[in-house]
């Protein structure tokens, strides 16, 4: 019984297990609901599903389940010839010479069917498209699948719209792997206990060995045990990066809670003589680079965050930098940096098989001494090991 | 199981959506903990007491805090009252067992009457407390080291777990309850909400300042979105200051609405209401 419904929800990404089927059959065979489809829908979100972010494809599978819905691939009815053809027309020469050092049409092509399949996945529409608009021809393609996958409002003979149909939970979903807690958990293993500060807490073992030995209670106290690790950590914020905005806030909530040592700064692109606590107030607020080397000693490690991708002269050069004159080049600075800090990495949001597509992430990867891992849980941990 | 049949529904001073009562129930037949999620200020913790008192049962409550162990749920070894005792040449030192302090968990099992158990803001302990009690919560026992003890427990109890989202919970505990998330309550059900606490409103002071209500739940990045909770603080306030629906209503679109301290509680908030407000004057002039 129900077999069938178990798998759809799987077919949907849902990571239902035996014991919740278990349940959920349970609380049927015990008749908590009775001949009442609502009902049933409630009693079986409550049993297999845990959190609200996946409410929606619950919804989806319960519809495709209950009213037989297919789904349409949009990526796949796209007629290639047809986008080819229209692409070609728009581009400038200029645009062309672009494309060849992106790896040529195909490539972007095929970047953007991976992207449009990963769109369709999320679906929570649109912020990956915001922001890449000018760099990426594809800006203004956005589409709603909702339209198209679902949602099939009224069909006269019944209520109006079915509750699973309405999607309200839409906006929750969120296609991430790499969660809060499993980031927290990778960053767990940077922890390293020490204990410093005023003695409030009992010490259990030390109290008993003096009591035995005086003869007379005797408490001992001990400070509180936390975590000694110091990290400086550099975010880039601003221009490529508003891709990863999403990411990166999860990576900083996730690393905010667990270190007492934290401080944190922002740069634009590359590092140079000035980074900032306030985004807002960038421009009135830096802190000069060199006082960072100064007020934080060599024990803190540091952990760049940032995609790298920029323009080769904005490492190289001075007077490279997009947004002001450098008077020396963003490299200068970055091995002074790394001088000064030998524990560092460089952790990158970009997917991996794009890195070897931009010059500048092996530039800097180069100047990181290869020390630059990507945003996945395996790359977290191995940046970590190299922080140790 | 027929005391429950009735099942749990709105109370004189509760409301409680249909979804929610039905998962509520679900949870008291089939003896699972429930977990609930939602918006701050939606009734999380008033849900346990008003389930409690509709049972006419005993509710406990433990309050998780970031320093909170699993271990404290259980029982506590007082080591230190132990000592003094044995200096002061106490019978009591003898029995281990007069120092074992049962904490809520024990309580709860131990109880006469099936009670219900809160466990509050489970989100705020350490990463791995709710790993330490999937054992607990699934068999309802644990073992006292101490005295050898075995404590099972007596009826099974209501456990409701409620959870602010703050740290996310290991996949093995949350396959072991069930789960709710509480929406926030549409125009129709806040009215409801709003008519138990304030009976004697007057409704056009109360659809006035709902509208109000939904209007700045509708305003875009606002850091912390009013809840429930806050909109029952404002009309108390209204209500205190004898503020009638004309004011608010000539207020409305015109900058902050009067006593706006108490749905907005964050500074950068208030200055974006202000600026919203602002430019919608400045389009309308």
């Amino acid at each position: 019984m129900l077999i069938e419904f178990f798998f759809k929800l799987r077919d949907h990404g849902l990571k239902v297990s035996l014991t919740e089927l278990m349940d959920l059959l349970n609380a049927l065979e015990r008749q908590v609901v009775f001949a009442n489809v609502d009902d049933f829908y409630v009693v079986a979100r409550m049993t297999l599903v845990k959190d609200e972010s996946q409410y929606d494809r619950f919804d989806r599978a319960f519809a495709s389940y209950f009213e037989g819905v297919n789904e349409v691939d949009i990526a796949a009815s796209i007629p290639q010839e047809w986008l080819e053809r229209s692409l070609q027309r728009q581009l400038s020469d200029e645009d062309k010479a672009k494309l060849q050092a992106l790896g040529g049409l195909d490539e972007l092509l095929k970047q953007f069917r991976e992207r449009l399949a990963e769109q369709q996945k999320r679906h929570a529409g649109g912020n990956k498209w915001i922001g890449t608009g000018g760099t990426s021809p594809f800006g203004a393609y956005g589409y709603h699948p909702e339209g198209i996958r679902i949602g099939q409002d009224g069909n006269g003979a019944r209520r109006a719209v079915k509750v699973w149909d309405k999607r309200e939970f839409q906006d929750l979903d969120t296609d991430e792997e790499l969660n809060n807690r499993t980031i927290k958990l990778a960053l767990r293993k940077l922890r390293r206990f020490a204990r410093t500060g005023a003695a409030t807490e009992l010490d259990l073992p030390e109290t008993i060995r003096a009591t035995g030995k005086q003869g007379m209670l005797d408490l001992r106290w001990q400070a509180e045990r936390h975590n000694a690790i110091k990290v400086l950590i550099l975010f880039d914020v601003g221009g490529s990066m508003d891709d990863y905005i999403y990411e990166c806030q999860q990576l900083f909530q996730a690393v905010r809670s667990e270190f007492k040592h934290l401080e944190f700064f922002y740069f634009h692109n590359c590092v140079y003589e000035g980074v900032w606590k306030n985004n807002k107030r960038r421009r009135q607020e830096q802190t000069p680079l060199r006082d960072l080397l100064h007020t934080y000693g060599s024990d803190y490690k540091l952990i760049f965050v940032g995609d790298a991708t920029m323009g080769p002269y904005e490492i190289a050069y001075p007077g490279g930098s997009v947004e002001h004159w450098n008077e020396e080049p963003g490299q200068v600075w970055m091995e002074r940096l790394l001088q000064n800090y030998p524990k560092a990495v460089w952790i990158n949001p970009q997917p991996q098989s794009r890195w070897q597509y931009y010059s500048s992430i092996r530039m800097i990867s180069d100047i990181m001494q290869q020390r630059m891992y990507p945003f996945t849980l395996e790359g977290l941990g191995r940046a970590i090991e190299t922080l140790l | 199981m027929s005391q429950f049949s009735a099942g749990f529904q709105s109370t004189e001073s509760y409301i409680v959506s249909a979804e929610l009562a039905l998962a509520v129930n679900a949870a008291v037949t089939l003896e699972k903990p429930l977990l609930i999620k939602g918006e701050p200020g939606t009734g999380k913790t008033k849900l346990a007491e008003e389930l409690a008192a509709s049972l006419g049962t005993d509710l406990l409550r433990w309050h998780i805090k970031s320093t909170t162990k699993a271990q404290q749920g259980l029982y506590e070894y007082d080591a230190v009252s132990r000592l003094r005792d044995s200096q002061l040449g106490s019978e009591r030192v003898h029995d281990i067992a007069n120092y074992i302090k049962p904490g809520k968990l024990w309580q709860a099992f131990t109880a006469d009457k099936r009670p219900v158990l809160l466990i509050d803001e489970i989100d705020k302990a350490d990463i791995e407390f709710p790993n330490d009690l999937l054992h607990e919560l699934d068999q309802m026992e644990f073992h006292v080291y101490e005295t050898g003890e075995q404590i099972s427990a007596r009826h099974r109890p209501i456990v409701i777990i409620t959870s602010n989202n703050e740290k996310e919970l290991p996949d093995a505990f949350l396959r072991r309850c069930f789960f709710h998330y509480i929406r926030f309550p549409d125009a129709d059900t806040l009215q409801q909400i709003v008519a138990v606490h304030f009976p004697n409103i007057q409704q056009r002071l109360l659809s006035t300042a709902l509208d109000v209500f939904f209007d700045l739940r509708d305003v875009p990045h606002l850091k912390k979105k009013p809840s429930t909770s806050e909109l029952l603080d404002w009309l108390k306030l209204l209500l205190a200051e004898d503020i009638g629906p004309e004011q608010l209503q000539a207020n409305q679109g015109q900058g902050l609405m009067p006593m706006f301290g108490a749905l907005l509680k964050n500074e950068q908030d208030v200055e974006l209401v202000e600026k919203l407000a602002f430019m919608s004057r400045r389009q309308t002039r």
